[in-house]
Formats: structure tokens, C-alpha cells, sequence
């Protein structure tokens, strides 16, 4: 990967910010579950039942669907009331292409930004230059050129967008099966092939040839937007995503602390049925779902 | 090479257990995915990994395997715990959760996320004792340190917040990533020790 913000190395200064040092971040959260919170307590039960990280926002993506409106970067008093709760990385919302929002979750010491399409868009055209930061971005994606777009511009881990605030996990499943199905294909591509691919994927050839080669994207690839029960866990990770973030699916749910904890327990052991059917037995009322033909706002189709 | 014919494990309750195992099995070791105590009953040695010391220390518990791990390090279980796993390996955490419980492997005080927040994470050139070939390439993430390192466990390299590479008998801790850094050179030190 290109690393154009990349400083010289020097024997008495340690280099902050490095692509290596923002994608370690991202692959500590392997196996994990990283939960969105609304305040300090919630942050605590995400905590407490197990979480790699939370993600601070000022609604779960269920109300923003309901209430409407524009939604925007969360109060910064907000987000060092969680930081101040927890010991684990807390990552924050900023609105595509709005570079501010995001220098101000990076001056507030956030560990992650999720320049994210839940919030809604700053700029119809730019995403905001990644590799400007020193912090590490992720970003969701639908298919495997949007992923690499965001590759390009310096993004450190990748999410499916799936349909947030739904419960519904059909669109994530979407996502995933087309990011994995397309990196399955360029493996076996011709390599004369591979010019037409990056055209059709409107991504970069360099990025589209080591993907060819290594069968892998280089940064994680993680699930969210829909994951609501446990075994809708399983199957995200069964399907290729190497971690799941769940937005409305814990503080929506009928028992928070237990559905969270049993979330963590299926996402670490989500190939092994009996533990799974184990965590779910009796876990309560999953989040009210919603079918997707419904809605009137479709957040995956923001960004480009 | 060094590897040659250990079964070693690789803890993948969280973390980059990938990352691991694709090291150890380039150094020639088989390398075990562990999740279950009978997963490290068949295994001979332990390599804990990165991640959030409070999420494995809680799946460690839940999954029967923290109490496996106590009772084969009692036996001389050989293990190298780096990040979270030198937290989760050291005698005290001096800013735990009170409810985690360590493995107690080796006898460190240990202070998680020592340096800082993300934005303070670093990488850098480390003089490592026993490492033959020059400094390692040393990626701290969110790292901790060892701040009193007790009798008889042998600090092999250090920064001015504290010990960062620690061993005692077969056990081995590092407070950076070795798994990220492109260099083998550490994991193969911890297969010799074994």
C-alpha cells in the first residue's frame, strides 16, 4: 500500500500514525465486538459484557431512522464522558467528507473515526483524505470498489454498510458475500484481466493486482448494519467478516447486558452451534426488525 | 528450524490469532487454534495475542480455558503473551478492572495503555538481548509496560516507561507486536527457549 503521509524514519523519534500503526488497531479488534453507545453507562454495560471497543454516537441508528433529521458528529462532552468511563478504544461518527468533524474527534483523542454513512453526508462528491490523519478511519462499503476506494484514500479497516437501525441482517449478508464473492474471482483472473477489473471496480490497478495475488484486502474486513441475535453474529463471521459491530441491536434489545455478552460469546466461538444455541437460550426480545422493501431513506446508498 | 515438529497454540478467543499462526508455521512449528481446554490439552506451548486484555480475560473465564492455562503452567507450559497477552500473563495489572484475573505466568507489575491513547501508538527500532541481526521492528498498540519486574525474570529490552520484552523459564512477554513488524525473529527466540 502507498503511504504518502509516511515520515522518514529517525533513531530518537518514534513514528506515530504509520498505515502499520493505524491497521494494528484495527486487526487487535479481530474477533471482536465493538458496540454503539449513547453515554457514559451504556459504555459501562458494553464494557462489562465484553466489547473490544465502543462506538460513541449521539443516537443508535434506530432513532435517527425514526426522529430524522440531519445527524451529525456527537457532542464532544458526550464523547469524553465515555473515554472517561472505559479503558478500551472508543471510536466516534464523523459525516462523509466532513474533514472538521473528524480533526475534532482526532483532537479529542478518539482511537478510531468511522466516517460513516449512518450520519448524514457533508459532501456529495469527497470522502475525506484519510491519509491525513493520524488517526485510523474505517469506512463501509457495499461491494469490493467501493472498499478500495476507501483503501485508497487512506482508510485502515473496512465494514460492510448493511442496512443500519434495521435489525435486519439481509443487506450485510449482501455486502460481505459481494466484497468475499469479487476477491474470489480476482484470484483466479487472468492476469490481462486485471485492467478491466479495475476499470469496472473503479478502483486503483496496484490495489486490484495484490488482491489478485494475496486473496485478501489489505486492511480487516468487519460486518455491520443489521446484526441483532447472536447467531446472526455466527453467520456474519462465518462468512468471511473477521469482527461485528452492532449498533441498535444491544440498547434496543429486551436485556442489553445479556444480549451484549451473548453477542461477544457467538462471535468469538461462532463455529461451534452448540455454544451459540447455548447463548441464545432465553436471551429475551431481540430489537424490533424492519423489513427493508419499507424504508424511505436507504443509509448503504449514501457515500460512492 | 527452530519450530520443527512443536504443536503450538495460538489463543484465538480475540485478537490477530492469524497473524501468529501464519508466523509460526513459516518458523516450521504446526500451530493450533485455541479455543477450548481440550484444544490446549493437545498443544505444547501457548502464544497469547493482542487484543482487549478486559474482552479475553472474560472469555478465558467463560471458556474454561484461563483455569487450563494455570493448571499447564504449573507443568512449565512454555507461552509468549504479547500486548494483551503480557497483561493477561503478568503477576498484577496496576490498573485492571477488579474483576480480571490474570494468569499469573510471570511475576510483572504491569500498567495497560501506558504510553497513551491510539494517536500515541508508535512503532520503532528495538535493541532486543538475545535477537542476533540488529534492532526489531517494534509496533506498540495502545501498549503496556512493566513497571517492577520481580526476582529472576531477565528484562531484554526497555523504554523509558519501563521493561517491554520480559522472560522467566519458558515464559516470555513482549508489550509490542512481533506479529506485525515482518520480522520473525522473536517468535523464533521464544520456540529455542521452549
Amino acid at each position: 500500500m502507498p503511504e504518502p503521509h509516511q515520515l522518514a524514519p529517525s533513531a530518537d523519534r518514534p513514528l506515530t500514525g504509520t498505515f502499520r500503526v493505524k491497521r494494528g488497531l484495527a486487526e487487535m479488534l479481530e474477533g471482536g465486538v465493538i458496540m454503539d453507545v449513547v453515554d457514559a453507562e451504556q459504555a459501562k454495560v458494553a464494557e462489562n459484557a465484553g466489547a473490544v471497543a465502543v462506538m460513541a454516537l449521539e443516537r443508535v441508528p434506530a432513532d435517527i431512522r425514526r426522529d430524522g433529521g440531519v445527524a451529525r458528529m456527537s457532542d464532544p462532552a458526550l464523547i469524553e464522558g465515555i473515554k472517561a468511563a472505559v479503558t478500551i478504544p472508543v471510536m466516534a461518527k464523523a459525516r462523509i467528507g466532513h474533514f472538521a468533524e473528524a480533526q475534532v474527534l482526532e483532537a479529542l483523542g478518539v482511537d478510531f473515526v468511522d466516517e460513516s454513512e449512518v450520519l448524514t453526508p457533508a459532501d456529495e462528491a469527497h470522502h475525506i483524505d484519510k491519509w491525513a490523519f493520524t488517526v485510523p478511519f474505517v469506512c463501509g462499503a457495499t461491494n469490493l470498489g467501493e472498499a478500495l476506494r476507501r483503501i485508497s484514500e487512506g482508510a485502515a479497516l473496512i465494514r460492510s454498510k448493511g442496512e443500519a437501525g434495521t435489525g435486519n441482517i439481509v443487506e450485510a449478508v449482501r455486502h460481505l458475500r459481494s466484497i468475499t464473492g469479487d476477491i474470489r474471482r480476482l484470484t483466479v483472473a487472468d492476469p490481462a484481466e486485471l485492467y478491466d477489473w479495475a476499470k469496472r471496480l473503479s478502483a486503483p490497478v496496484g490495489v486490484v493486482q495484490e488482491i489478485a495475488g494475496t486473496g485478501k484486502l489489505p486492511v480487516p474486513l468487519f460486518c455491520a448494519g443489521g446484526i441483532a441475535t447472536p447467531a446472526d453474529a455466527s453467520l456474519v463471521m462465518q462468512l468471511g467478516a473477521s469482527s461485528v459491530f452492532v449498533g441498535s441491536g444491544i440498547f434496543k434489545s429486551a436485556d442489553p447486558p445479556r444480549t451484549a455478552r451473548a453477542i461477544v460469546e457467538a462471535t468469538t466461538h461462532s463455529t461451534d452451534p452448540d455454544l451459540v444455541a447455548k447463548v441464545s437460550r432465553g436471551v429475551g426480545g431481540a430489537m424490533p426488525g424492519l423489513e427493508v422493501g419499507t424504508l424511505d431513506t436507504r443509509l448503504a446508498e449514501r457515500g460512492w | 528450524m527452530p519450530g520443527d515438529g512443536a504443536k503450538v497454540g495460538v489463543l484465538a478467543l480475540q485478537g490477530p490469532a492469524r497473524l501468529h499462526a501464519s508466523i509460526l508455521a513459516d518458523l516450521g512449528a504446526s500451530p493450533v487454534a485455541v479455543r477450548t481446554p481440550a484444544d490446549l490439552a493437545a498443544v505444547d506451548a501457548l502464544v497469547i495475542p493482542g487484543g482487549e486484555s478486559t474482552t479475553m480475560s472474560l472469555l478465558l473465564d467463560s471458556s474454561g480455558v484461563g483455569d487450563a492455562v494455570r493448571e499447564r503452567l504449573a507443568g512449565g507450559l512454555p507461552v509468549l503473551g504479547t500486548c494483551a497477552g503480557m497483561i493477561l500473563c503478568a503477576s498484577e495489572v496496576l490498573d485492571g478492572r477488579p474483576d480480571q484475573r490474570g494468569l499469573g505466568a510471570i511475576d510483572l507489575s504491569v500498567r495497560r495503555n501506558a504510553f497513551g491513547r491510539q494517536r500515541e501508538s508508535f512503532e520503532t527500532d528495538l535493541d532486543v538481548e538475545g535477537l542476533h541481526g540488529g534492532p526489531f521492528p517494534a509496533v506498540f498498540i495502545r501498549a503496556p509496560v512493566a513497571e517492577r519486574a520481580g526476582d529472576g525474570v531477565e528484562v531484554l529490552a526497555q523504554l523509558d516507561e519501563g521493561a517491554v520484552v520480559c522472560a522467566a523459564g519458558p515464559v516470555m512477554v513482549c508489550a509490542f507486536h512481533p506479529e506485525l513488524g515482518g520480522d520473525l525473529r522473536l517468535h523464533s527466540l521464544f520456540l529455542e527457549r521452549m
